[in-house]
């Protein structure tokens, strides 16, 4: 198994793995908004579903997921990255020295708080939202009141009434188109479904062409269309042979 | 025989006492001198001066209420010896059981807000998200803004009800931190201590 090629469908990506360490190397893909959780978790399943442990894999995809997670948190922490790593074991020790002092003052301030909080415990007041009269609103300009109607009178106009055509579409059974190309292809070996539906509605046009894919889907036709638009021409199975060789470049829909 | 009562006290800033009085006992949160001046209809050395004649007459020993100057304003509060009984009938659900992370990550953000939870979890070495929620829950410390740096994280302080509680004036009112704790110099000879013992 070759880790870079690993298939990654994350929010912030998705594509192999590799592409991901080269987008974020050149700086087009911010680190921080990638998962890495997930990557850990899309390599975990392809390991088991290959049910085989590749230790050559699993060496290469550690490296390359440390080196990352590494990446991820000095971008989380941009100054802490700059400060620990660069310090020698000398400066190291004295910043050590510093938080741990830092701490040690917080530490000792806490319990300063915890003090004061036994001293002043027996004090009680009086606590809610607070019941702040709204203060005084500035008076509005001059007003001009036949203005202001007009604006009401243009948003109190009737609105337009809205079209219910489209409530009133009904839908024809696939099955009486079947059985109309049924007979059609009774009588004649091919058609042009244009032709044939030209005069329908919209509505129709659509329930026939449903038809026409299920009468694919039964191996009773076939389909063809030169290019898109270009008529689409039905033909009982069995005529189809003869001139399949005319139309190899034809675009036979599949799709059924 | 009519004649109105004349009051024994007549100094002229009494009225004013009084309406400073009335204002304190309806609010539920301390009221700045400008907020009382503006409420009263006074300039606010009036009201300062009114403020002394309130407080002298609600001290603590003199009154059950006491007049207090706690965050950045003026607010009545019990007397500290009507303590047990307040405790018998309400409860401190801002105080209550504060836990030691709770309270180190409250000096943190008292200290150094406004400051993210990253900041103080750089401090504790332990993640302050739990510690942080509770005390936003509690409503001792607020959110404040975003650190500018990557990442964005929600800024926090603490809120005037900490103040209030903890019973300061203002933050500034909080004792120096090289006054509470260790110097960094004995931490560090602490420190040069425990690895000549490790090295010996």
């Amino acid at each position: 198994m070759i880790v870079r090629e690993l298939e990654l469908d994350l929010d912030a990506f998705e594509g192999p793995f590799d592409l991901l360490l080269t987008l974020v190397l050149k700086d087009e893909l911010d680190l921080r908004e990638v998962d890495v959780a997930g990557i850990v978790l899309a390599f975990v399943e392809h390991l088991f579903e290959r049910d085989e442990l590749d230790l050559e894999a699993c060496g290469e995809f550690l490296v390359l997921i440390s080196a990352l997670l590494e990446l991820k948190a000095r971008g989380l922490f941009p100054e802490e990255a700059a400060e620990l790593a660069e310090l020698e074991p000398e400066a190291a020790a004295e910043e050590l020295a510093r938080r741990l002092a830092e701490y040690r003052r917080m530490k000792d301030a806490a319990g300063w708080l915890r003090e004061r909080l036994e001293q002043e415990g027996d004090r009680f007041f009086r606590l809610g939202p607070a019941p702040l009269a709204p203060k005084a609103e500035t008076p509005l300009g001059p007003q001009q009141p036949e203005k202001l109607a007009e604006v009401i009178r243009l948003l109190a106009k009737e609105p337009p009434q809205v079209s219910l055509a489209h409530m009133a579409l009904r839908f024809p059974p696939v099955t009486q188109f079947v059985e109309r190309f049924r007979s059609v292809l009774r009588r004649r070996a091919r058609f042009d479904f244009d032709q044939e539906v030209g005069e329908l509605s919209r509505v129709e046009q659509a329930v026939a062409f449903l038809a026409l894919l299920d009468l694919r889907r039964a191996g009773e036709i076939t389909i063809e269309q030169s290019a898109p638009f270009a008529p689409i021409r039905i033909a009982r199975i069995g005529e189809e042979k003869t001139d399949r060789d005319e139309r190899t470049a034809a675009w036979t829909l599949r799709s059924a | 025989m009519d004649a109105p009562l004349r009051l024994i006290a007549s100094n002229p800033l009494d009225q004013l006492a009084r309406t400073i009085e009335a204002l304190l006992v309806v609010a539920s949160q301390p009221l700045s001198v400008d907020e009382l001046a503006e409420a009263a209809d006074d300039d606010a050395e009036r009201v300062e001066a009114a403020l002394g004649l309130v407080r002298e007459r609600y001290a603590e020993g003199r009154s059950g209420i006491v007049l207090e100057h706690v965050a950045g304003g003026w607010a009545f509060r019990s007397a500290r010896e009507a303590a047990a009984a307040c405790a018998r009938l309400f409860e401190k659900p801002a105080q209550r059981n504060l836990s030691q992370a709770a309270l180190e990550t409250l000096a943190i953000v008292a200290y150094l807000g406004p400051c993210s939870r990253p900041d103080v979890a750089r401090i504790r070495g332990v993640s302050a998200d739990s510690a942080v929620a509770n005390l936003v829950e509690r409503g001792l410390i607020t959110e404040s803004g975003r650190d500018e740096a990557a990442g964005g994280a929600i800024r926090y302080r603490t809120t005037p009800l900490f103040e209030r509680v903890f019973g300061l004036e203002s933050l500034s009112q909080l004792p120096r931190l090289d006054d509470v704790g260790e110097s960094t110099e004995q931490i560090r000879e602490r420190l040069h201590e425990v690895a000549e013992k490790r090295s010996a």
